[in-house]
């Protein structure tokens, strides 16, 4: 039914947006922990610098990744020089436009989850001899869990559909960034390819409602007092 | 001298402070609402820290601020019995039991898991969720969490004020067998007149 170029975008895309998630997660973790329990000052500069991509122009998000990861940027010469690594047009650069754009929806539901934790109970745990490490893994870390994940089938289904900071970073190869909605928009230049653009579409939709049903089913799994195991 | 408890700590406006000794058996920290007697378990527990003061439990210094002594709270071996319970939702009746068991030394341990569950009457609730249970049983797990953490007191803030009138006699009776049978220390929270009257071996009044 799909043609193998098709199927190549697909899995390029999975592979785009599942890097871009894991190698998001812990600084995602770590800023949805800061703005969650942290008391600093700066705390509201620090959450809005998070939600930024939220609200710039993807465009603009791509073209500040073009002049610092850019192959003259300072951050893409760091990359490059000391992890050997190249980002700009290549499938790596579009995991780390996916990332950033997808960076504050993955703080925002994780914040959350943190934020849900009942702090008593991890007095509780300490009053029982836990020290912060053990209240951490055994109480905080499992209760807040559920939300944690939702944030990260989010963030994916976010960079599933990431597109503007994309095709502005890392332009539109096949094979190498062409992802799905590139691939889209590319289909969409060609008189006569409406059948790819639907085919394509319709497993944009399914994806992403599919990530959007998994997440809510965690969401509510967090709220509701628990019964069952967490996962 | 079980509790040797002088302290003060200023919460916003309010200046909250006690100073009293007591021996063993049930001390009653006696007050209407508001006057600060939850905050002045935290304090003994090492939840909630004194500005100045000292506290000693058998001996034991856990706090001194001129000696710049502050037990962390999982250091402290108290048994904390919290007025809401706060059950860990997220495991079983028997692994809410364990959790402070398991984290204790061994020879710090006075209980078995079979002990507890028999002395409380809950052996049948091991495999249930916390949610599941009435707020009698849910006290009862709470105050077998703490004991078998091994503590050498016990800190009960209000146990009885989410419970009806039936399970409040039912605690009761755990209460005075603790005070009488396991002859632990034991620092209580109460606003309630006729139950401190027949808890309390002593009375401290706060606020």
């Amino acid at each position: 039914m799909l043609s193998p170029a098709e199927w190549e975008v697909i899995a390029l895309s999975l592979k785009v947006s599942g890097v871009a998630v894991a190698a998001s997660l812990p600084l995602a973790f770590a800023l949805a922990w800061l703005l969650a329990r942290g008391r600093f000052a700066g705390r509201i500069l620090l959450d809005a610098a998070v939600h930024l991509p939220l609200v710039l122009p993807p465009v603009v998000t791509g073209w500040l990744l073009l002049i610092l990861f850019g192959n003259t940027g300072p951050a893409g010469r760091w990359l490059e020089d000391t992890l050997g690594v190249t980002v700009m047009f290549r499938w790596t650069g579009a995991a780390l436009a996916a990332a950033i754009m997808a960076l504050p929806l993955m703080v925002r539901a994780m914040r959350l989850s943190i934020e849900a934790v009942d702090r008593r109970l991890e007095q509780a745990a300490e009053s029982l001899g836990a020290s912060r490490a053990r209240v951490f893994a055994t109480i905080t870390l499992p209760l807040a869990l559920p939300g944690l994940l939702a944030g990260m089938v989010l963030g994916f289904a976010r960079s599933l559909g990431e597109f503007g900071a994309t095709i502005t970073f890392v332009s539109n190869i096949p094979g190498e960034t062409r992802t799905l909605p590139i691939a889209i928009y590319s289909a969409l230049q060609v008189p006569g390819s409406e059948g790819a653009v639907t085919r394509l579409s319709l497993i944009a939709v399914a994806l992403s409602l599919a990530a959007l049903v998994v997440s809510e089913v965690l969401t509510r799994r967090a709220g509701a007092g628990r019964g069952g195991d967490v996962l | 001298m079980s509790f040797e408890v002088c302290i003060e700590r200023r919460l916003g406006e309010r200046r909250i402070a006690a100073d009293f000794a007591a021996a063993g058996g049930l001390t009653a920290l006696f007050g209407p609402s508001g006057a600060g007697k939850t905050s002045l378990l935290n304090m003994v527990a090492g939840l909630l820290r004194p500005d100045a003061g000292r506290i000693a439990v058998g001996g034991t210094v856990l706090f001194d601020a001129q000696r710049g002594v502050d037990l962390p709270a999982r250091r402290r071996r108290a048994g904390y019995v919290f007025q809401d319970g706060r059950l860990f939702p997220h495991r079983r009746v028997r692994d809410n039991l364990l959790y402070g068991w398991k984290l204790a030394r061994p020879e710090d341990r006075w209980m078995t898991l079979d002990e507890a569950t028999g002395f409380l009457g809950i052996a049948h609730l091991l495999d249930r969720w916390p949610r599941t249970l009435s707020g009698g049983e849910a006290q009862r797990v709470a105050i077998g969490r703490a004991l078998l953490s091994g503590p050498r007191f016990l800190l009960m803030d209000e146990p009885l004020a989410s419970l009806d009138r039936a399970r409040r006699e039912e605690i009761m009776e755990v209460i005075e067998r603790l005070r009488d049978e396991l002859a632990l220390p034991i620092l209580y929270v109460s606003h309630d007149r006729d139950e401190v009257e027949r808890l309390a071996n002593r009375v401290v009044a706060v606020g």
